[in-house]
């Protein structure tokens, strides 16, 4: 019987399709030929063009630059905030999409929407907001323009809708009867979230994590108007950036920008590496 | 008795789900809870898993008042019409995990697993995701992982539901044998009534939220308690002032009555339509409002010789199981 029902596997689809890059239809040759052209002139080459100028001083000016400890306290500070912010958005962005999604409450509707406002704002407004709240002239009286805190809050501000956004359709998506179906084999609500849901929100966890990471290492607009920009202090990488274009030092900006890239490459491939294994590990 | 459900209510809003059910069902036996969609069935046996609660009433498993258990203490196995497998984990990753979650040893774990995915003959699929199995072989995937915990009863929601007709008659008769092995008390629920007679010791009929009937395949088929029990069953039609099954009609081309036997109905045949072995007719038959259908065996109808606008007389055959036709006394 079980013969019967076996289907044949992975190999029988790859096959039927073309496998070589030149053995593509016209029309699937020209959309190709678009989506590269597109992608080069918007991406790669001014990617390339980056690292050329970073490259134009030569590899030690490159090295001097990144290594000056003014700069790399920038780039430091920058990280380890931005890493900071991740972890936080990590944990917080599941609560909020699982609590938008399974409770019911007064509300709720409105709440969905208002999560998008940080990501909506151009950056200088959220900082500008944050300013009004948390400035010099607090009505609660906490100030925390010029310090390292009021870095950690505007980026977990700009951030926050990104693992809400990427979980929350995949929560919506969960069959409830494998919960159910945990539940009937013994599982506690903590084992079935541990080793039921959480393999699956993983993958959307990452890359919320990832676009949140993103987007904190290269976080300008709203930091401008908080940090202070403060040299050893407050200093963040997009601002020193700035600093460098200011002074005229092109090769400079360059290097830092390539440093923050590699980075932020590094960071997305890591945490994709993370999430297969937790994904298949259960 | 394994299962003991005495006075279960549950209505959502102003729908009314069940109401009132009584049912024993014993150490066992494969029992049946048969209905049309939306009749309550599903709902009860969620409530006996512990998925949904009753708004009142009593749930007894294996003589412990279960009423108030969650899932997780019931001890149930329960296979759901979608799987409900976890994707992310390997076929033999899945029937651990009940073992796994009680903390057995991973010796005893293993050999457990090892026998499990035998019975369901999946051993050579123990380490593909589920997503590399047929719908047929992730649903045997879900019953042996609804039995790795050697659940005091079995329960199966529409489990071949979502399988096309070849595979679900598979199953179908896999399930009994696999039921004669292993001999825990079993409940499933299906709207097919042929899945019903074929597989289950006993069936428990449920319409609108009620039992409507509580017997074996055979009782409900030949004694059926009502009209809607008989509908659901199998096809009815009218002769007279009682509906019954259209094979249990008489046939014959002249009104001769032999001693005992009740009085025939004179008809003409409106229509004729073979399908197979069997030759379905229907019978204007005189002074009655609707058409009688007819069933005989293509041999047999060949050997009278019936076309459209033949004379007929028709009575029910000896032995046939009748209910009376409601309404049709007053008007």
């Amino acid at each position: 019987m079980t013969d019967v029902l076996v289907k044949p596997a992975g190999p029988a689809r790859t096959s039927s399709r073309p496998s070589g890059l030149f053995r593509l239809t016209p029309a699937s040759g020209i959309g190709l030929g678009v989506a590269l052209v597109w992608f080069s002139v918007l991406v790669l080459l001014p990617l390339a063009a980056v690292v050329g100028a970073a490259a134009a001083g030569g590899w030690g000016a490159f090295w001097n630059t990144l290594t000056d400890a003014q700069t790399f306290a920038a780039l430091r500070l920058t990280v380890i905030e931005a890493g900071l912010v991740t972890v936080v958005n990590g944990i917080l962005g599941t609560v909020v999409a699982w609590v938008l999604v399974r409770d019911q409450f007064f509300g709720k509707r409105i709440l969905d929407v208002v999560i998008d406002i940080p990501f909506a704002l151009p950056t200088i407004v959220a900082g500008l907001v944050l300013l009004s709240l948390y400035g010099p002239e607090s009505p609660v009286g906490i100030n925390i323009v010029n310090t390292r805190q009021g870095i950690f809050l505007a980026l977990l501000f700009v951030t926050l809708p990104f693992v809400v956004r990427t979980v929350q359709p995949v929560l919506i998506e969960l069959d409830a009867d494998v919960e159910e179906a945990a539940a009937s084999l013994g599982a506690s609500r903590f084992t079935t979230f541990r080793r039921i849901i959480l393999p699956s929100l993983v993958p959307a966890i990452t890359a919320g994590s990832s676009l949140g990471f993103a987007r904190a290492i290269s976080e300008f607009g709203s930091l401008v108007l908080i940090s202070g920009n403060t040299p050893y202090q407050t200093e963040v990488a997009s601002l020193k950036i700035l600093k460098f274009i200011e002074g005229d030092n092109q090769a400079g900006a360059a290097a830092v920008a390539v440093l923050l890239l590699l980075v932020a490459i590094f960071t997305i491939v890591a945490l994709d590496l993370v999430s297969r294994r937790v994904a298949r590990r259960g | 008795m394994s299962i003991e459900v005495s006075g279960i209510n549950k209505s959502y809003g102003d729908f009314v789900a069940l109401e009132d059910i009584n049912v024993s069902l014993p150490t066992g036996q494969l029992t049946a809870l048969l209905g049309p969609s939306g009749g309550g069935k599903s709902t009860l046996l969620r409530i006996i898993a512990g998925l949904d609660t009753a708004d009142s009433g009593s749930v007894e498993i294996e003589g412990v008042n279960a009423t108030r258990l969650p899932p997780q203490k019931r001890n149930v196995g329960f296979v759901f019409q979608h799987y409900a497998v976890f994707k992310h984990m390997t076929v033999a990753k899945n029937v651990a995990f009940g073992l796994e979650i009680r903390k057995r040893p991973k010796a005893e774990v293993k050999a457990k697993v090892a026998e499990l995915l035998e019975l369901v003959h999946l051993s050579q699929f123990a380490h593909r995701l589920p997503s590399q199995l047929s719908g047929g072989q992730r649903q045997r995937l879900a019953l042996a992982r609804a039995l790795a915990v050697e659940p005091s009863v079995l329960l199966l929601d529409e489990p071949f539901g979502a399988l096309d007709a070849q595979v679900r008659k598979e199953l179908r008769d896999w399930l009994r044998r696999l039921h004669d092995e292993v001999h825990v008390t079993t409940v499933f629920v299906t709207h097919d009534q042929e899945e019903a007679m074929e597989v289950a010791d006993e069936i428990v009929v449920i319409n609108n939220g009620r039992i409507e009937q509580i017997g074996t395949p055979d009782q409900l088929y030949d004694e059926p308690a009502n009209d809607f029990v008989m509908g659901f069953l199998g096809d009815v039609t009218r002769l007279g002032n009682v509906r019954l099954r259209p094979h249990d009609i008489e046939l014959a081309l002249s009104p001769a009555v032999a001693a005992g036997t009740a009085p025939a109905f004179a008809g003409v045949i409106a229509r004729t339509l073979r399908v197979g072995f069997e030759v379905r007719l229907t019978v204007d038959v005189d002074g009655q409002g609707e058409t009688t259908q007819v069933v005989l065996s293509r041999t047999h109808a060949r050997a009278l010789d019936l076309e459209v606008g033949t004379k007929v007389w028709l009575r029910p055959a000896t032995g046939a199981s009748s209910v009376p036709v409601l309404g049709i006394a007053a008007g």
